[in-house]
């Protein structure tokens, strides 16, 4: 049955996958998923400690973690901070990242690299810089001095987003609203924005995930009365040992997890919104 | 006259992001390296400091170490992953690169308790050594643990620009060597390795500069008499309150880290994964 024509059409005939190639794949995909994996069940554990595996089933953790001030105030915290972070990275990012698709020169190219350096940057040097600045400009501590930081670091993942957006964008016309005498502004609120409407979207989510989830400047800029939850989970691991922790973890991996997940599916639906329209 | 300024407004709306970036990050880092040189005159003894306390050298070698098993540890997994990746199905290869972002989106702090949970004393690893008759395997506290940790979510970093390159080499050149009378390590190390290698120096260059700067992980795993840079940084700032000297050590890292991404984007790729790491989820540097 085998013919030389289709044993050339299928070469995995005779160039399979080596077993071994595929032990290797599975245990590197087990060193991917399983730590995570660990968070859950610890979650639902009736030890005060962090033994594993857990003594016995309880909601304790949980109760604890919706019942402590402690832990909502700095839920709440981490909320309040990555809405405005996202809010204002986004607004910031998407002007930049429209901006310099309509530049070019060796300028435009300096501007866009500098732009990235928060993200090449080690997050510690940027911590003990921000901190001491932020000490002697008295925001420590506070929700501006937070957001301000958050959003610095947040911008490129907008400009990156934004700027693949606009990959596909036609410049042209804007060209053809402006004859029809359109205001620049007008132009980009009426033409530009509804097309990249998703990569604006994506970029904010990314914005508002990089501010939840960001420990090294929040634990330099906390202070008794306001942090910030992963730098709660920190202190939890450092000088409490609070297993609460866990519970904590479990619904941040399930938040981040969602909040992440979101794009994909709203790529999906655009994805299907493309049909042709009657 | 009228294109002037056209060219000049079509800058204004960089002013906020460029705005932001001076102000938070700009300023802060050169009144840092300011107060590294001046005491208040103009002084080198900060530096100098650095080679001569026979501590920041030190910490630096063993960051440097640490970062370099990391690579290591990375290519020897994510080498045989990635090439995984371009010989399976489009559609297990689109759950193995799902597999390959879940660091990207597992928050850090449940990511470095996790580890906590999995290399404490007493906990699954340990236990499973026993089991095979290993005894006092001790992961948690030492840079061992933190190394493992660390490897796990600097994959990603070695696998994605690994994978573009690995997908473009075309395959029936190893077809071509073996039909030739090449083994299959033959054809591997002869024909296959040499055109992957710009993948491989992208992605060591990245996962080595971003394994420099990482502080969240081996505080929480580590131990503090085997610190490495980032812990050091923090510890001048908080503790000493010597925020000459720190600054000083800032410097050197963030200038270390700089140059090796410059020079990384010079031996190419590294740009396109940056951009994917910049469009994925940043962890813990």
């Amino acid at each position: 049955m085998s013919s030389p024509a289709r044993t050339r059409r299928r070469p995995d005939t005779v160039d399979p996958i080596p077993w071994w190639l595929k032990v290797v794949g599975g245990l590197v995909i087990a060193f991917f998923i399983l730590p995570t994996l660990f968070v859950i069940p610890m979650s639902f554990s009736s030890a005060t400690t962090f033994q594993f595996p857990p003594p016995g089933f309880s909601w304790r953790l949980y109760e604890n973690f919706f019942t402590n001030p402690v832990w909502l105030d700095s839920l709440g915290n981490s909320f309040l901070v990555a809405s405005l972070t996202a809010v204002l990275a986004t607004t910031v990012g998407t002007a930049a990242a429209v901006a310099l698709s309509r530049l070019d020169g060796r300028a435009a190219r300096f501007v866009r690299t500098l732009l990235m350096v928060p993200i090449v940057s080690p997050a510690i040097v940027v911590a003990v810089a921000v901190y001491i600045s932020f000490l002697g400009w008295r925001l420590t501590g506070t929700v501006t001095g937070y957001v301000l930081a958050h959003t610095a670091i947040a911008v490129p993942y907008v400009l990156v987003s934004v700027t693949g957006a606009l990959g596909g964008f036609d410049q042209r016309l804007l060209k053809a609203s402006a004859s029809l005498g359109a205001s620049p502004l007008t132009s980009f609120v009426r033409v530009t924005l509804p097309l990249i409407s998703r990569g604006v979207l994506t970029g904010g989510i990314f914005a508002f995930i990089v501010s939840f989830d960001e420990v090294v400047i929040a634990l330099f800029l906390r202070s008794p009365l306001f942090q910030t939850m992963p730098v709660q989970m920190y202190n939890s691991v450092t000088v409490e040992i609070d297993p609460t922790i866990s519970a904590a973890s479990s619904l941040m991996v399930v938040a981040v997890t969602i909040i992440f997940i979101l794009p994909l599916l709203l790529r999906g639906r655009a994805g299907s919104r493309q049909e042709p329209r009657p | 006259m009228s294109s002037n300024k056209i060219r000049w407004s079509s800058w204004l709306p960089l002013v906020p992001a460029l705005a932001l970036l001076a102000g938070i990050l700009l300023v802060p880092l050169g009144k840092t390296f300011v107060r590294s040189v001046s005491n208040p005159d103009l002084t080198l003894a900060n530096y100098e400091h650095l080679f001569t306390d026979g501590v920041t050298m030190t910490v630096l070698g063993r960051t440097a170490l640490t970062a370099a098993t990391v690579t290591i540890a990375a290519l020897l997994l994510g080498y045989p992953y990635a090439y995984l990746m371009t010989r399976v199905s489009a559609r297990t290869r689109g759950i193995l690169l799902v597999v390959v972002l879940i660091p990207f989106w597992t928050s850090v702090m449940a990511r470095n308790f996790a580890w906590i949970i999995i290399l404490q004393d007493g906990g699954p690893v340990q236990s499973a050594f026993e089991a095979v008759g290993i005894d006092d395997v001790v992961l948690y506290g030492t840079t061992a643990g933190v190394t493992i940790a660390m490897t796990q979510v600097m994959l990603p970093f070695m696998v994605l620009p690994l994978f573009s390159t690995l997908g473009a080499i075309d395959r029936k050149l190893l077809l071509a060597a073996r039909g030739l009378g090449s083994s299959p390590t033959a054809a591997f190390w002869k024909v296959f390795w040499p055109l992957s290698r710009g993948g491989v120096m992208a992605g060591v260059m990245l996962v080595f500069t971003l394994s420099l700067g990482f502080y969240v992980t081996p505080a929480l795993l580590g131990s503090p008499q085997q610190s490495l840079v980032a812990q050091l940084l923090a510890q001048r700032t908080t503790l000493l309150l010597d925020f000459a000297a720190a600054g000083a050590l800032g410097m050197v890292v963030l200038v270390i880290t700089l140059v090796l991404v410059v020079w990384a984007n010079r031996v190419g790729g590294t740009v396109s994964a940056i951009g994917v790491v910049a469009t994925s989820q940043p962890k813990d540097r």
